[in-house]
């Protein structure tokens, strides 16, 4: 047995580099990947347009924030063309901060998803919130040494993103609106669809892995461990604390806020309540306590008054 | 019955739980002073270390915690549980706290980005068979007092030799997870040292 002992000397010279590319360490593993997530969770994942709110985002404690160009509701107000960020806004935000940075890569994009792992962001969200690249094919993520998380509405979508390699699930919501009605219909739907897959015999899940159109492997894993094979956070019309706290209550295991902290009146300690209420989320006098005094919400937007061809949560299949 | 309790403020508290009721511990997850009193050990998970000890401040846990580990309670921590169990950290955020008890220097995120983030077979002191390790934009220890024992050293790559697990009296911590892949042993260690306080 080879115990080292104290006297090991510290080999790597000063300007080795960092990493494992050796002849036995992996990288880019599948438990590399989904084992990053697991480190977010019960956190809150802040979006973030410039460097100095990622300082913010961090003083107040978010495990991680998500670079993009325009939050989701300026994106929905001056429409256009949106996609990743400019990658001198992402290097500025990798600077700011010592957490993790995420940053966006439109649906199929696989060149933008390319540039971000160049850049060196620690988790691509292949998002809806952007403009979609392609309109039949996601980017294929094992293709990559960096993780994605992808949204989902239902089972069936979350599961032909894990299938395409997707480390990490959110569920979409409704990004950029205030307002948390769909992030609450697809984590039910979620966590309905996983539920009644536990009730099913073996032989009805070859059915119920066609209706989903999802892998039977991971169709019957699912139905045998009663979650998914990868985190589940909710994003997407997240606004308040006790929007956080509800859809943490509703089985989300984290947090994306976009819009709705950069978006309000003190963004400091709105972003704060909302990191606060996420751990207390089962605690109803935390979460009234850090409500009080957070000056104006965000505007919201009411789903229903969006034309559909508007809503960005249709956007991915 | 030994209750051992997972400090629950953000990370992956569930795996570490799993880990200790699978070895037949009592495992409760701590938020709050009050339930840290009822426990004889405590985890403190991976997750980002400064959320966790921002919480800490926030909901009074910290000066809680700190008297207990001074007073000699068991702990393990993990990634950024080495982080909050190590006197002093490289590369801190502004301002980060840690409870501290463990007389080394930490380096965070040492091993690079989550892109460097790697699996790999470690000799751990005590253990036969090689620790099937996951590194996660991990910390090491940069330098470890007199008093501290080395568990485990990287064995290959670039990184060779620097130090990935350590032990200092009843407090142990590793950069990487031991709570993710199944392999309970360096979890029975730890619950050895519970039992023996």
């Amino acid at each position: 047995m080879a115990v080292m002992s104290d006297s090991t000397p510290v080999t790597p010279a000063a300007d080795a580099p960092t990493g494992a590319s050796t002849d036995a360490a992996q990288t880019g593993t599948s438990r590399v990947k989904r084992g990053m997530a697991e480190m977010l969770k019960g956190g809150v994942i802040m979006d973030v347009v410039t460097a100095e709110q990622a300082k913010i985002a961090e003083d107040a404690g978010a495990v991680a924030v998500m670079a993009l160009e325009r939050v989701p509701a300026d994106i929905r107000a001056q429409g256009g063309v949106s996609r990743m960020s400019d990658p001198d806004m992402i290097d500025g935000i990798i600077e700011a901060v010592s957490i993790p940075v995420m940053a966006k890569a439109r649906i199929g994009h696989f060149v933008e998803a390319q540039v971000l792992q160049s850049l060196g962001v620690d988790y691509v969200d292949e998002s809806e919130v952007l403009t979609p690249a392609d309109y039949a094919n996601h980017i294929d993520k094992w293709a990559f040494t960096v993780p994605f998380v992808c949204g989902a509405t239902n089972l069936g979508e979350a599961l032909r993103r894990i299938t395409e390699g997707a480390a990490m699930i959110r569920s979409k919501g409704e990004a950029g609106t205030g307002d948390v009605s769909n992030a609450v219909t697809h984590m039910r739907t979620i966590r309905r669809q996983i539920r009644r897959l536990g009730a099913l015999e073996t032989d009805e899940l070859y059915v119920a892995a066609k209706k989903l159109q999802a892998p039977y492997e991971l169709v019957a894993e699912v139905a045998r461990s009663g979650k998914l094979p990868v985190v589940l956070f909710t994003a997407g019309g997240i606004a308040t604390p006790a929007d956080a706290a509800m859809m943490m209550q509703l089985g989300a295991e984290g947090v994306f806020v976009g819009s709705g902290i950069f978006k309000s009146g003190n963004p400091a300690q709105r972003a704060k309540a909302i990191v606060e209420a996420t751990t207390f989320h089962d605690d109803p006098d935390v979460v009234a306590k850090v409500s009080r005094g957070l000056g104006e919400a965000m505007v919201g937007i009411n789903v229903e008054e969006i034309p559909q061809p508007h809503r960005l949560a249709e956007r991915g299949w | 019955m030994t209750t051992i309790g997972v400090l629950a403020l953000q990370g992956d508290v569930r795996e570490h739980l799993q880990a200790l009721t699978g070895l037949g511990v009592r495992a409760l997850p701590v938020r709050r002073p009050t339930e840290l009193d009822a426990c004889d050990g405590l985890v403190l998970p991976g997750g980002e270390s400064t959320t966790i000890a921002k919480l800490a401040r926030t909901f009074g846990m910290f000066e809680p915690l700190r008297e207990r580990l001074a007073s000699g309670m068991p702990a393990f921590g993990t990634c950024a549980g080495l982080i909050l169990l190590a006197d002093r950290v490289e590369d801190a955020a502004a301002g980060q706290e840690t409870f501290g008890g463990i007389d080394v220097t930490v380096r965070r995120n040492a091993f690079g980005r989550q892109v460097d983030s790697f699996e790999d077979d470690l000799d751990f002191a005590g253990l036969d068979d090689p620790v099937h390790a996951v590194f996660i934009r991990a910390p090491w220890v940069e330098k470890a007092g007199n008093d501290v024992e080395v568990l485990a050293r990287v064995g290959h790559g670039p990184a060779t030799g620097r130090i990935v697990a350590v032990r200092q009296g009843p407090l142990m911590a590793t950069s990487f997870h031991p709570e993710v892949g199944g392999d309970t042993r360096v979890h029975e260690r730890f619950v050895d040292l519970v039992r023996a306080v």
